[in-house]
């Protein structure tokens, strides 16, 4: 078997082995890349930072387990910059799923790296509702109606944080961080455009494509997928130095994630290398 | 290297390896993990839907001293009997798990149909038609602080050229030839890189859930490095 037939015929196990080595060797060696905040990002980040003290920001965590890799850094440096804007902090989603892990964010961020900030004063976890975009398009005219009491059970009404709210318009920020439908769009769609609501998002990369054309009119900004929330913690960073010294995986995953593309951009060459060889060798087959 | 003592560390160790394994060939831990992801996700919806929903926002505005032991601080507000409609159009469309009586849940679910058709009509129209169209809106010559933007400029005009060049590959009313023909082929280089970019993307997504995991795998489980 000459070596283009190899190559040609090659397992797709080997090349999944490849995969892994391009990512745990980098992972392992700590290799880290420098980010810096494009504009459709740093837009996001301008935005929370001219907040002025106590005003009001949703974030809708709109996601799964099978995203967090790519969105719980979003949220994470999200929930950072708010706290250290003295913003309060409505969180809620049309997931499921996010409200858990809405919980596992309040316990390891809010909780733990903001222990004076009062529950129901600076922060409330309003939990998950049905209802998709047909919530928001409910929730645009009266919170209340469909949130009778926040995650725990305890009465809307006697939480002091949501006794100015009435409505979505009295946010001034809605930040929708998910991977699907219902999602960002959705937020756009029922929220950000018939109630001029400034929408801000941040989506897995898959769904980045989709979401661009809505950027700048009818989106403040985007973090599309990994190097997003690369870019929004580098910014992060950059305001804040004390969170160089924390974790911050958005940028420790671009190191792998970079490897990653080169070795798949390499496989990607060379199995047009292949096909070619092999289309010209037809070619002359046919002719010999 | 600090290995975990978190029993539930280990299973989550133990299902993703189970999982991955599936990259290699199918097999018993794999279909394990699968079926046991598919029956946890059901009871979750299902728990979910119960106590974020179904009570806070149908029991106890029916029947608020009926929430008196679960959700004490509802108990307390008047009825509002008028939740009587959905609790009913509800009920009918469960009438489906019935043979003789599953055609009554093609009512509510024909409200449904009709209701988010009446919602996403105006919404759609109004967001990804007319607000589209007006983003296409932009000048070709940007002028930025008095002067010529470059840039600007550029990033307009590929805008513009590829939304015009797109929309011609897709008008079949007319022979794809001559200065149109052209215009059709450049839509095609436009859906072609979107395509690319959009796989690009699809690429990027997948390596940062492969990433969480190995972080998982060699920082939770392991303790090779530091999360």
């Amino acid at each position: 078997m000459s070596f283009f037939d190899a190559i040609k015929n090659i397992d797709r196990r080997i090349i999944f082995l490849f995969i892994a080595l391009s990512v745990i060797i980098p992972l392992l060696a700590r290799i880290e890349f420098t980010e810096r905040a494009g504009p459709i990002v740093k837009n996001i980040f301008d935005k929370v930072e001219s907040l002025p003290a106590g005003s009001r920001v949703l974030l809708s965590l709109d996601y799964g387990p099978s995203t967090v890799p790519e969105i719980q850094p979003m949220v994470n440096a999200l929930v950072r910059h708010c706290n250290e804007k003295q913003l309060k902090i409505y969180f809620m989603c049309l997931w499921a799923t996010g409200q858990n892990l809405t919980t596992i964010t309040i316990d390891s961020v809010q909780a733990k790296e903001f222990p004076e900030k009062v529950y129901g004063v600076d922060y409330v976890n309003l939990g998950y509702k049905a209802g998709n975009e047909g919530l928001i398009n409910v929730i645009i005219t009266d919170m209340k109606k469909m949130y009778t009491t926040d995650v725990h059970g305890t009465d809307i009404n006697k939480l002091e944080i949501m006794k100015p709210v009435r409505n979505l318009t009295s946010f001034d920020l809605i930040v929708g961080l998910g991977g699907g439908t219902p999602g960002i769009k959705e937020w756009i769609l029922f929220a950000g455009d018939p109630g001029g609501i400034p929408v801000a998002g941040g989506c897995t990369a898959v769904q980045a494509p989709l979401l661009y054309p809505y950027w700048p009119n009818q989106l403040l900004g985007l973090m599309g997928g990994i190097k997003g929330a690369a870019e929004y913690e580098s910014e992060l960073i950059k305001h804040y130095p004390k969170y160089k010294s924390q974790s911050h995986p958005g940028i420790n995953m671009m190191g792998p994630q970079a490897i990653a593309h080169i070795v798949i951009m390499v496989f990607i060459i060379i199995g047009n290398i292949t096909f070619f060889i092999e289309r010209s060798r037809e070619k002359k087959g046919k002719l010999g | 290297m600090h290995i975990s003592a978190n029993i539930m560390v280990w299973f989550g160790a133990f299902l993703t390896l189970s999982i991955l394994s599936f990259l290699y060939k199918d097999n018993v831990f794999y279909k394990f993990a699968e079926h046991l992801f598919v029956g946890v996700s059901a009871a979750y919806w299902m728990v979910i839907g119960i106590w974020g929903t179904l009570f806070p926002n149908l029991i106890a505005k029916i029947y608020p001293g009926g929430v008196r032991f679960v959700l004490p601080s509802l108990a307390d507000r008047p009825p509002e009997y008028y939740y009587i409609i959905p609790a009913i159009l509800g009920i009918l469309l469960l009438m489906r798990l019935s043979r003789k009586l599953g055609w009554i849940s093609r009512w509510p679910l024909a409200f449904i149909v009709g209701t988010t058709a009446g919602f996403n009509l105006v919404r759609y129209l109004r967001s990804d038609f007319i607000g589209q169209v007006r983003n296409t809106l932009i000048p070709l010559i940007v002028i930025k602080d008095g002067s010529f933007n470059f840039i600007g400029s550029f990033s307009n005009t590929v805008i513009i050229v590829g939304v015009l060049c797109g929309l011609i590959y897709f008008f079949f009313s007319k022979e794809h030839k001559g200065a149109f023909g052209v215009a059709s082929r450049i839509g095609i280089w436009i859906l072609m890189i979107t395509f690319g970019a959009g796989f690009g993307y699809t690429v990027m997504a997948r390596i940062s859930l492969l990433v969480g995991r190995m972080q998982f795998l060699m920082g939770d489980w392991l303790g090779i490095i530091n999360r």
